[in-house]
């Protein structure tokens, strides 16, 4: 048990969610990040989809990977990512279906996601099965967690409101400011925000962590 | 001049390394060569200076400006006199507007300014010098009864996302005055169109006077209200509803001749926006299919904010294009795009400030293509 969480595997688990997180630092799956995080719970369920499914397809091709074979490498990762994202959209679509709706396609675009093919060329395919698991893991929730913060602060600014799963919509900023002249940002809901969001939370990390910056 | 400068010698060496006040060096620095030429010398490099520095060339564009403002006041307090029923003088209507427009200015300048200070501050350089010219571009461009908290935002915006992140004055991509509007237009939508934000007050649910209408021109030839072209006299005058600013073509046009006879502006880039102007409006003519179709192409001149954005917004001199050849292109579609943007689609009834920003990111793409050009036609003279 001690050596399943060794020091080098946990770091496998917390690295993604600081210093090599998937979206601010390897700048991967960013396009998903635009386009559900107009409200918070979509972005919770799709970052809950993509870890599990980049976990267990990190663990089926880590299981694999003496036997595929390298030439026909992407096309067997597809088929395996495939199988997982027909399974998390059909489990959506029988016991969430409001929120399946509300991601419509990107569910089944988690197969084109960067971070899925890139943990799996990246880690999975030259480490053991538990280590791989651990990877998917830490990167998805790494994924999931920048989508959290940024759906959480489009919404509150966008619409005033955070949307939990279970609970429904929550509002966070009163009616009677709306009645002294506050207004929603409607901004914060168009494509355009998400991105300086993404930029401003990677302006921050960088400003923290002064490793990260690129010396030129 | 000689009181300043005792002043200013008598805070110095508080402010100098070491000082008890060294943190506020920044402001000290702004303050100092606001007033006097700095007197650095160049040790390695060019050594050119002149006096007409940065900081003199964009207070030339604030003197350009101040035609505009003081008539965009007088406006903004004639109108809300309309509105309400009443006529007043030449002077309650001035006075009404410089309070409406007064406190506008005040945010976008402190709230501005502020966060220059603290990035100058942060970065360990001067305070930049570009922010006097934005500071008092943003509240002309916008309606008068836009809240101050709205502007406060939108200056922020505009300051850290539109120059800050690019590498402060000079770096930027994007004209921050448009990326303050655009910031507002999308965010606000409501609050930056439609016929009652244009007058002060219309909003916090004054009375109307039967007849009036609050609507600008441009929306009125959008929506194809009948008998809604504005005699030309009007709207070149700017006794109209608009923008704080952009209203009078008269004003703006003192502010053009001051930037050209000064040579702070250039002259290509101001022409060739209108040139480009004139020939979609003509286009449009030849196709017009409604009346904004139809109307002649001067017109497109008067209304909105075409020659305010052609005269001190185009002509930007760190988002335009940097060649001769590079100016015109870019003023051309400019004023090609403001002018299709404002006829053919309906969701926006003003096209250039889409139009400059538009350009704006197409600039370095323009000067590449032109330099090239330039470089091969003198290789083929080698050649031949």
């Amino acid at each position: 048990m001690s050596e399943m969480f060794s020091k080098k595997n946990l770091k496998l688990l917390t690295n993604p969610l600081g210093d090599d997180n998937p979206i601010t630092v390897q700048v991967l799956g960013v396009c998903s990040a635009l386009a559900v995080t107009v409200k918070l719970e979509p972005a919770i369920v799709m970052g809950l989809s993509v870890t599990i499914v980049t976990a267990f397809a990190n663990v089926i091709i880590s299981a694999l990977r003496n036997t595929i074979p390298s030439r026909i490498r992407i096309i067997v990762q597809l088929v395996v990512i495939a199988a997982l994202v027909i399974l998390v959209d059909q489990i959506l679509k029988a016991y969430a279906y409001d929120v399946s709706k509300q991601l419509s396609v990107f569910v089944g675009l988690i197969i084109t996601n960067c971070i899925l093919m890139g943990r799996l060329e990246a880690f999975a395919l030259g480490n053991k099965p538990w280590p791989s698991f651990l990877d998917g893991i830490g990167n998805g929730a790494g994924y999931g967690m920048i989508l959290i913060i940024i759906a959480a602060l489009r919404e509150i600014t966008g619409s005033g409101t955070l949307t939990l799963p279970g609970l429904g919509e929550l509002r966070i900023i009163p009616l009677s400011f709306y009645d002294m002249g506050y207004a929603n940002n409607g901004l914060m809901i168009l494509p355009p925000m998400a991105l300086i969001t993404v930029g401003l939370i990677i302006w921050f990390q960088r400003s923290r962590s002064k490793h990260l910056q690129e010396s030129n | 001049m000689k009181v300043i400068r005792n002043i200013l010698d008598g805070m110095k060496p508080h402010v100098q390394k070491g000082g008890k006040f060294h943190k506020f060096h920044a402001m000290y620095d702004a303050a100092e060569t606001l007033f006097f030429v700095p007197n650095k010398v160049t040790y390695k490099g060019a050594h050119i200076r002149d006096a007409v520095d940065l900081k003199r060339n964009m207070f030339m564009v604030v003197i350009a400006l101040v035609p505009a403002l003081l008539f965009g006041m007088w406006n903004t307090g004639y109108q809300y006199h309309l509105s309400i029923g009443q006529s007043a003088s030449l002077f309650d209507n001035f006075l009404h507007g410089f309070l409406a427009v007064l406190p506008i200015i005040i945010v976008s300048y402190v709230v501005g300014l502020g966060i220059e200070i603290i990035f100058a501050q942060m970065r360990g350089h001067e305070v930049n010098e570009g922010y006097f010219v934005t500071g008092v571009l943003i509240p002309l461009i916008i309606p008068v009864d836009t809240p101050l908290w709205m502007v406060a935002l939108a200056v922020i915006f505009a300051v850290i996302i539109g120059k800050e992140v690019f590498g402060g004055t000079g770096m930027n991509i994007f004209n921050p005055a448009l990326v303050a509007r655009a910031f507002l237009f999308f965010a606000y939508p409501s609050q930056m169109s439609g016929d009652k934000i244009w007058i002060d007050g219309l909003t916090q649910g004054q009375g109307i006077v039967d007849g009036f209408s609050g609507a600008t021109p441009l929306a009125k030839l959008a929506a194809g209200e009948p008998g809604s072209v504005l005699s030309a006299y009007d709207m070149f005058m700017g006794w109209i509803p608009g923008s704080i600013g952009e209203t009078s073509t008269l004003a703006i046009l003192i502010g053009a001749l001051f930037l050209l006879f000064t040579g702070v502006a250039s002259w290509r880039v101001m022409l060739s926006v209108f040139v480009g102007g004139a020939a979609m409006g003509l286009l449009m003519n030849a196709f017009a299919v409604n009346t904004y179709m139809e109307i002649p192409f001067y017109y497109h001149f008067l209304m909105g904010g075409f020659a305010f954005g052609a005269v001190f917004m185009a002509t930007d001199p760190v988002t335009a294009s940097q060649t001769a050849t590079g100016k015109i292109i870019y003023g051309f579609l400019i004023g090609v795009m403001a002018v299709l943007i404002r006829v053919l689609n309906p969701a926006y009834p003003e096209g250039m400030m889409l139009a400059i920003l538009l350009l704006n990111t197409f600039a370095p793409l323009i000067d590449y293509y032109v330099i090239g050009a330039n470089v091969s036609k003198r290789l083929k003279r080698v050649k031949a």
